[in-house]
Parts: structure tokens; C-alpha cells; sequence
């Protein structure tokens, strides 16, 4: 079965329609996420005024503000996601390469790192240091390459053992050499698999992050601020809530599938979790 | 076994020491103080009240003090809720928090083991394919969306249940969010399960126990069930985890006065010693319910002895 029939096709398709929708809705629209209208306060959804799915109650179009928050969630699972494949990968091997003594101490850092309250402090993080995004990349990355490492190490393990790398030795490469061309290369599955697996998390963590109030700054908006706002005014605007509760469902349920089929198909023997 | 929980507790202390100086040194490089607030303060109060909480001490001196106070089981007074200890803070939230904890977990294994096992047992049919597909569902539903929607649909627009409030602890009051923080563990619990089950009920001994002309209930229920769980207990520390995180998303939802809200305000207000007493916390607890897994494990399998 080739790589390409044996993902989801829905969940592909909706989530290049979404990051789509994300780069050209707002360049199209003529409103924009931060100008409020007075004179259109509350509007429903229409077609003729290009509100496609009503203001909120200080009149921007709401579509737009969706879509301005997708950035941000896109933007912060990308960066985000990549901090973590990078620590997470030099980690891991640097563990899984060296063994012995150097193995035993990081793994035992990681054993320690999974049972912190992370989130918590990442909120403190986050409230302390101020509201930068970039801050927020790397304190979400920070916390989010622990399963990498873990994955990484055990593969590297196995792999140094292979004959390949032992011949890869014997004909003079260094060890740097050895993980460069050897090493990596054969984890490249695996860390896809994983880094798309890391993504909808870290989806989850900023928006948790912009619902407690911590996401991008006002007027700025991110999917987590959309719903506590929207939250917030339920009673008299059930919209502002459902729209974007729905659009970070669906973006997250999409990257859940996708990197389910994806661990399927290049991790078979790992626990579905 | 007592020696094993003891190890395992020593063991746990390089984390809380982590978890100690990362939060106390984390606060600490923060610019601005718990006292900057809006209004003025004349020079003089401001230095009696930074002495009153030994804030004018050198910042090593403030950490000694702050760790020999833990190791004496006391977190300091609050800085934001004046003359109130943060111990007092912790025993008026933490029971809300255990309380909303334990049951959303009880209900997550109360469904989410059924789904797991028809999922398992139909494999592929329609039944596991809905199981499977809602699992998935209820992972991509973070606890801040299901609480505000659980809210319009029940306490908005039906009016069945109130929207919030503790309530002194009535079960009207309960069910809303101990749905909305049960549902992701329903989720993890049912996909757990069925992976799990999937492998045991190939092993060698279940096909014995087929041959043996054992009807399905036992099979099921003495033979394959015990062993599938195993991957579900050890899913009770980051299940822990998880929970502190909806349950600091669920307080904010329903306006609950756990410990979530007080960490959330505190952050906000810079209430060092609140933060740090409710992060430390967190921390226990989380070792706790690793040890708590690592026993039900211990006594699940055979093969693991204390």
C-alpha cells in the first residue's frame, strides 16, 4: 500500500482547505480582525454585506476573526512543533548514541521532566514574561519534546547496533559522521510520524493558553481567546462561542487522524494512545 | 511493599526539588513585584510590608526560608489575600479539586471501558468503527470547549442544570463538570483498552481457554480483561497530569473555587507564594498517582513484584 493511499483523505483535505482558508480569507475579505463598526454590531450571518458569518459585538466580521486566530494556532503549532523536534531529536540521540552513563542521566531528566505540572508553569511563564508569541513558541516547544526524546532514544538504540552503522565504523566514518548520514536519515519516519502528532497538542496547549487569557494580545486573536470570549457572551450570542469551538474541533481532530494513520503505518508495533 | 512505596518516595524528591526551585527562581527573574500594584506606595509601608515578607532579603536567603517552611508543611502567608495562609487556601480548594478529579475518572472508566472492550471484541464492525471514531472525537475536544458548549446546551438553552457555582457540593451542581472533564478520558481510556485487548486476546493462553469451552463472560471477565488493563492503569500518571490541566480550564468554566481559579488569580496577581504552594502541589499529587499506578500494576500482574 503506497504512503499516499493509506491516509485519510477527508481529514487531508479539509485541513489543506483550512490552512488555505487561513492564508487567503482575510487577504480577500475587505474587514479586518481589529477595526470595529459601530454600525454593524451583532449582525447575523449575510450574504450581500460579506459578513458570511455575522460581527461580533463590536461589529468586526467574525470569518475573518476566525481565521486570524487559525494563523496564530497554525503559526504557534508549526514553530512550536519544530522547537520540540529539535530538542527532542538531539536529545534522543545523543542519548540512544552515547548509551552507559550520559543515556541513564538524560533519560532519568526526562523521567523527572514528565511528572513536573508543565502547564502550570507555563502559565506562569506566560504571565510573568509577558504576551510575546515568540516566548510562547519556545515555552510550548520546551515542553513538548519529551515523547521525541523518548521515541528517538529507543530507535537510535536499536539502530546502533545494526550492521550497517558497525560497517559504517569500520570504514572510518566519525560519530558525527555516523549520525548525520546514518542515524538521522533512518529516523526521518518516525519523527514525522511523531512531529504530527506533537502538532495537535501543541494546538491544544496554546489555545488553552489564549482561554485563560494568555494567548496573543488584544486585538489580535487566537482560537483559545475566541472561545473564552465567545464564552463569555454566550447568553445573548451563541455564534461567537459554536464557530470557533467547532473550527479547533475540526482542526484537531483532522491532525489526530492524520497522525494516527500516519503512526499506523510507520510505528505499527506502538499503543494507540 | 512498604519498602517499595518508601523507595519510590525518596525517589520522587529530586522532582519536588524541581519542582521547588524552578517555580521560586522562575518568579523571582520575573520584572515587577507582587506590591507594584496600581496605586503609589509611600516608601516607608512599602519597606515594612517588603520586610514582613522577608521580600528585602537577598534572594538565596528567601529560597533557604521558603524550602525550610515546605519542609515544615508551611507555604507562607498569601501576598494577595491578605492575612490568609496559603495552607489555608489549599484546604478550603483542594477537596473541590479531588472531589471533580475522582469522579470524572470514575465516570471516564465507567464508559470509556465498555466502549474500549465492544470496540475490541466487534473488531472492524460498525460498532468499533463509531467507537473508534468518537474516542478520536472526544481526544480532539479540549475540557475549554466542551465546558461553554456543555453550559449553552444544558444550563442556557434546556435550563436542566445551573452554569456554574460550587453550591456547597450538590450533585446538580456536579454533573456538568465532571461531564466536561470526564469526556477526553473517556476518549483515552476507550483507546487504551482496545489496543490492548486486541493484543491479549491473541496470546496463546486465551485460545487455551477457548478450547477449554469457557463460555465468552469468562474469557472476557477472568482471562483477557485483567491483563488489557494494565496499559490503563499506567495511564493514571499522565491521566493525572491531564486532569490538573481541565480542571484548572473547568474551574475558570464554571466558576468553581478550586484550586485551578486560586492558581490562575495568583498568576495573574504575582501571588508568589500562592502560585509556588499551588504548583507544588500539583507536583505531589501527580507523584502520588504514579505511585498509586506503579501498586494497582504491581497487584494486576503477576509478573511484577514489589
Amino acid at each position: 500500500m503506497s504512503l499516499w493511499r493509506s491516509l485519510p483523505r477527508w481529514s487531508l483535505g479539509i485541513l489543506l482547505m483550512l490552512v488555505l482558508a487561513a492564508l487567503i480569507v482575510p487577504w480577500l475579505s475587505p474587514y479586518t480582525y481589529f477595526a470595529p463598526s459601530w454600525d454593524e454590531i451583532d449582525l447575523g450571518p449575510q450574504w450581500h454585506s460579506g459578513h458570511l458569518l455575522g460581527t461580533d459585538d463590536l461589529g468586526r466580521d467574525l470569518l475573518v476573526r476566525l481565521m486570524w486566530g487559525l494563523r496564530i494556532s497554525l503559526l504557534v503549532a508549526v514553530c512550536a512543533s519544530l522547537t520540540s523536534l529539535v530538542i527532542g531529536v538531539l536529545w534522543g540521540v545523543t542519548a540512544g548514541f552515547i548509551g552507559g552513563r550520559v543515556d541513564a542521566w538524560l533519560m532519568r531528566a526526562v523521567d523527572v521532566l514528565y511528572s513536573l505540572p508543565f502547564i502550570p508553569l507555563v502559565v506562569v511563564l506566560t504571565v510573568l514574561f509577558g504576551r510575546d508569541l515568540v516566548l510562547l513558541f519556545i515555552a510550548i516547544g520546551a515542553v513538548s519534546w519529551l515523547d521525541i526524546a523518548r521515541i528517538v532514544r529507543g530507535q537510535t538504540r536499536s539502530l546502533r547496533e545494526r550492521e550497517f552503522i558497525v560497517a559504517a565504523r569500520v570504514g572510518g566514518l566519525t560519530d558525527a559522521q555516523i549520525i548525520r548520514r546514518h542515524i538521522v536519515p533512518n529516523l526521518a519516519g518516525l519523527i514525522m510520524v511523531y512531529l504530527t502528532l506533537t502538532i495537535p497538542s501543541v494546538i491544544l496547549t496554546e489555545a488553552f493558553l489564549g482561554y485563560l487569557g494568555l494567548g496573543a494580545q488584544a486585538p489580535l486573536t487566537s482560537l483559545g481567546t475566541l472561545i473564552a470570549d465567545g464564552a463569555s457572551q454566550m447568553r445573548a450570542r451563541p455564534r461567537l462561542l459554536i464557530c470557533p469551538a467547532v473550527l479547533l474541533a475540526v482542526l484537531v481532530y483532522c491532525c489526530n487522524r492524520l497522525g494516527d494513520a500516519l503512526r499506523d503505518r510507520f510505528d505499527p508495533a506502538s499503543q494507540s494512545l | 511493599m512498604l519498602r517499595f512505596i518508601a523507595w519510590r518516595l525518596l525517589a520522587a524528591l529530586p522532582t519536588l526539588a524541581v519542582i521547588i526551585t524552578l517555580a521560586f527562581f522562575l518568579l523571582h527573574a520575573a520584572p515587577g513585584g507582587p506590591f507594584d500594584a496600581d496605586r503609589a506606595m509611600v516608601p516607608e509601608i512599602r519597606a515594612v510590608i517588603e520586610a514582613r515578607y522577608h521580600l528585602d532579603e537577598p534572594v538565596p536567603w528567601q529560597y533557604l526560608r521558603y524550602v525550610g517552611g515546605i519542609v515544615r508543611g508551611d507555604f507562607g502567608p498569601s501576598f494577595q489575600y491578605q492575612g490568609v495562609s496559603v495552607n489555608e487556601l489549599i484546604a478550603q480548594g483542594l477537596p473541590i479539586d479531588l472531589t471533580i478529579g475522582s469522579l470524572a475518572l470514575l465516570l471516564a472508566l465507567l464508559l470509556g471501558m465498555p466502549l474500549g472492550m465492544v470496540a475490541a471484541l466487534r473488531r472492524n464492525s460498525l460498532a468499533d468503527r463509531l467507537c473508534t471514531g468518537l474516542a478520536l472525537l472526544g481526544l480532539s475536544l479540549p475540557v475549554y470547549v466542551t465546558a461553554p458548549l456543555l453550559i449553552l446546551l444544558f444550563a442556557v438553552t434546556l435550563q436542566w442544570l445551573p452554569a456554574g457555582d460550587w453550591g456547597e457540593g450538590a450533585w446538580r451542581n456536579l454533573v456538568l463538570p465532571v461531564v466536561a472533564l470526564a469526556l477526553p478520558y473517556v476518549a483515552y481510556i476507550a483507546r487504551l483498552l482496545r489496543a490492548s485487548l486486541l493484543e491479549v486476546l491473541q496470546a496463546p493462553y486465551i485460545r487455551t481457554a477457548w478450547a477449554k469451552g469457557l463460555p465468552a463472560s469468562q474469557v472476557l471477565w477472568r482471562h483477557a480483561l485483567r491483563p488489557a488493563m494494565l496499559p490503563v492503569v499506567a495511564f493514571l500518571g499522565p491521566a493525572a497530569v491531564g486532569l490538573i490541566t481541565g480542571s484548572i480550564a473547568i474551574e475558570t468554566s464554571f466558576g468553581l473555587p478550586g484550586l485551578g481559579r486560586f492558581f490562575v488569580d495568583g498568576a495573574f496577581n504575582r501571588d508568589y507564594t500562592l502560585v509556588m504552594g499551588v504548583t507544588i502541589l500539583y507536583g505531589v499529587l501527580i507523584v502520588l498517582a504514579n505511585l498509586l499506578a506503579d501498586l494497582l500494576q504491581a497487584w494486576l500482574d503477576p509478573k511484577v513484584r514489589l
